[in-house]
């Protein structure tokens, strides 16, 4: 493989099952050393794009190359130099955290002496060493996470695929995942990952794809997406009751925009300082008042018309 | 080369020796940890004694000796000791393939991860029937041992009857893989313990199948346990001829066909 070529590339890249659409012809590069995302609601087709870059799902249309090669015929020798964390944490329950390991590692045809050798370093990168002996069941959460974390980094992998990373853990297990990624990340591994959470794509993608009914609705840094799609703050503001639409009328003009949720108004501003004012100005008295930075999800509100959580 | 493009045309798949072995490793990891699966093996040993001691002794007291195709006339517990042999080969094997197999692809998600290294799904067969095999292999050793020493059969034979229950393991080993990847639910299980009981009684196990009626010899040649019986009997019993060649070459193809089935079958479920 040449420098600079994609470590993933998808051209129109296509998903059925039966008369579903999972994914529908989508685009997508990946370069070396790059943290990238697939952010989106459930359902959006992550999951299964993520499935058939990690070889385990053939793609129903369209062009696949993973690490210069062809999915269909090489997947062993692609499968070899990825790792995969899967949504569900499949650990081995029989066994124990230092055995999932090397056993793992034996997947990978790699030698007992180097497995064990490994496991006892990634189960001290992912700060598990003194769970080494433990079967997986008592484990918690966040440890599962972190020991099947642990699981795809066995084989040293090129890429690093992590389906939703830090669902269903609580914040303090987050953090932790998180940390851990961002030195993966740091080292120069090269990340593929899907989430729901806009925090956790801004915290570690540079670059991500918003995906929305199985196609990409936007490509970018987190950055640039919320420049394009987005001010630079958002005020939030409450007025006790849910009939919102007559007051969302009488802010026009204060911000760029306004956007009306079933809870709350959203307005739209580049200085959200100068625009709670004018909401004062006009005799509106909201309850609640929140001045905020914009965030992804107003990204994604922008471009489907739904917040990721109801989406 | 040429093995890359034989299993790449029957099973779809690569095979390498290697990683199906890290399968059978896994289990072999999972064994030694798990002290409750020693009784289950222990359990399964204990079958094929309770038949031989109650049948080959009691039965056997009653029936006298029995006259064998080549003249000779042997006891009851000499002709029942090989085919119980055979029939725990068959057991262990379908016990371990089937079940356990089930388990571990339908609840454990266990493959789901496997599937996410280089190892194939016809690798993944292939290494889970090793492990069938090795469980296999503990109760027909530990079988022969004891009809070597109760003196049914010769030292010498039994090394020679040793592979041939091996055989009769993989066999069943590979239909138990296929039959558990057509299995939906736990229900299914007692149908199949129907038909391997059946098989367990009227595979020349208890007598010869010469004294059937014609037709049900006819049907009882065409399945898999008859043919196990007949080998481990011809070889233990010193009846070596060229018929127990035709008994290998059928356990052969049985074998390779439930892999081939199992491999694309389990590429079907788990490659969706």
């Amino acid at each position: 493989m040449t420098d600079g070529a994609p470590l993933i590339s998808a051209r129109g890249l296509i998903k059925r099952f039966g008369d579903f659409t999972a994914v529908d012809g989508i685009d997508v590069d990946v370069h070396a050393g790059e943290a990238f995302g697939f952010l989106g609601p459930n359902g959006a087709g992550k999951s299964s794009t993520m499935r058939m870059i990690g070889c385990v799902s053939p793609p129903s249309g369209g062009e696949l190359r993973v690490l210069g090669m062809d999915p269909q015929r090489q997947g062993p020798d692609i499968r070899a130099r990825l790792g995969v964390c899967p949504q569900e944490d499949n650990l081995d329950q029989e066994l124990t955290a230092r055995e999932n390991l090397v056993t793992y590692a034996r997947y990978f045809g790699i030698g007992r002496k180097v497995a064990r050798q490994r496991a006892d370093e990634l189960l001290e990168f992912v700060q598990l060493s003194e769970r080494a002996g433990s079967k997986v069941e008592p484990l918690s959460g966040g440890m599962k996470r972190r020991l099947t974390i642990a699981r795809a980094l066995v084989n040293e992998p090129d890429i690093v695929m992590l389906d939703e990373p830090t669902t269903g853990l609580d914040p303090q297990a987050r953090h932790l995942v998180w940390e851990r990624l961002f030195r993966l990340k740091q080292r120069g591994t090269t990340l593929v990952l899907t989430t729901h959470y806009m925090d956790e794509a801004e915290q570690l993608c540079d670059r991500l794809v918003i995906m929305d009914g199985g196609a990409v609705a936007a490509e970018g840094s987190p950055r640039e997406l919320i420049e394009r799609y987005s001010t630079r703050e958002v005020v939030e503001l409450r007025f006790g009751t849910d009939a919102l639409e007559p007051y969302a009328s009488k802010l026009d003009g204060i911000g760029a925009r306004v956007e009306v949720l079933p809870d709350r108004i959203l307005l739209y501003a580049d200085d959200g300082d100068t625009a709670v004012p004018a909401v004062y100005e006009r005799n509106l008295t909201p309850s609640g008042v929140l001045v905020r930075r914009a965030s992804l999800e107003d990204v994604f509100l922008h471009l489907t018309g739904r917040t990721l959580v109801e989406a | 080369m040429v093995t890359t493009l034989v299993t790449r045309a029957v099973a779809g798949d690569e095979l390498r020796a290697r990683r199906a072995g890290a399968v059978t490793g896994r289990n072999v990891t999972a064994f030694r940890a798990g002290g409750a699966y020693w009784w289950l093996v222990i359990s399964g040993m204990a079958e094929p004694l309770l038949y031989l001691f109650a049948i080959g002794w009691g039965v056997g007291a009653l029936v006298g000796d029995m006259p064998l195709p080549d003249g000779r006339t042997v006891s009851y517990l000499t002709f029942l000791a090989p085919a119980l042999l055979a029939a725990a080969a068959m057991n262990g094997a379908v016990a371990e393939s089937t079940m356990n197999f089930f388990a571990k692809m339908k609840f454990a998600k266990l493959y789901d991860s496997v599937l996410n290294t280089p190892v194939t799904p016809v690798e993944i067969a292939f290494g889970e029937l090793g492990w069938a095999m090795m469980r296999g292999s503990m109760y027909s050793g530990a079988f022969l041992v004891l009809m070597a020493v109760m003196g049914v059969t010769t030292p010498a034979l039994a090394l020679v009857a040793f592979p041939a229950a091996l055989l009769v393991g993989f066999a069943f080993g590979a239909i138990g893989l296929a039959l558990a990847t057509v299995m939906r639910t736990w229900q299914d299980f007692d149908y199949m313990g129907v038909v391997q009981f059946a098989l367990f009684l009227f595979s020349g196990t208890f007598v010869p199948v010469s004294s059937y009626p014609v037709a049900m010899q006819v049907i009882v040649q065409l399945t898999p346990l008859y043919h196990g019986v007949e080998l481990v009997r011809g070889i233990t019993l010193d009846m070596l001829s060229w018929s127990l060649a035709w008994n290998v070459l059928y356990l052969v193809v049985v074998t390779l066909a439930g892999l081939a089935f199992a491999a694309r079958r389990m590429r079907k479920l788990l490659r969706k």
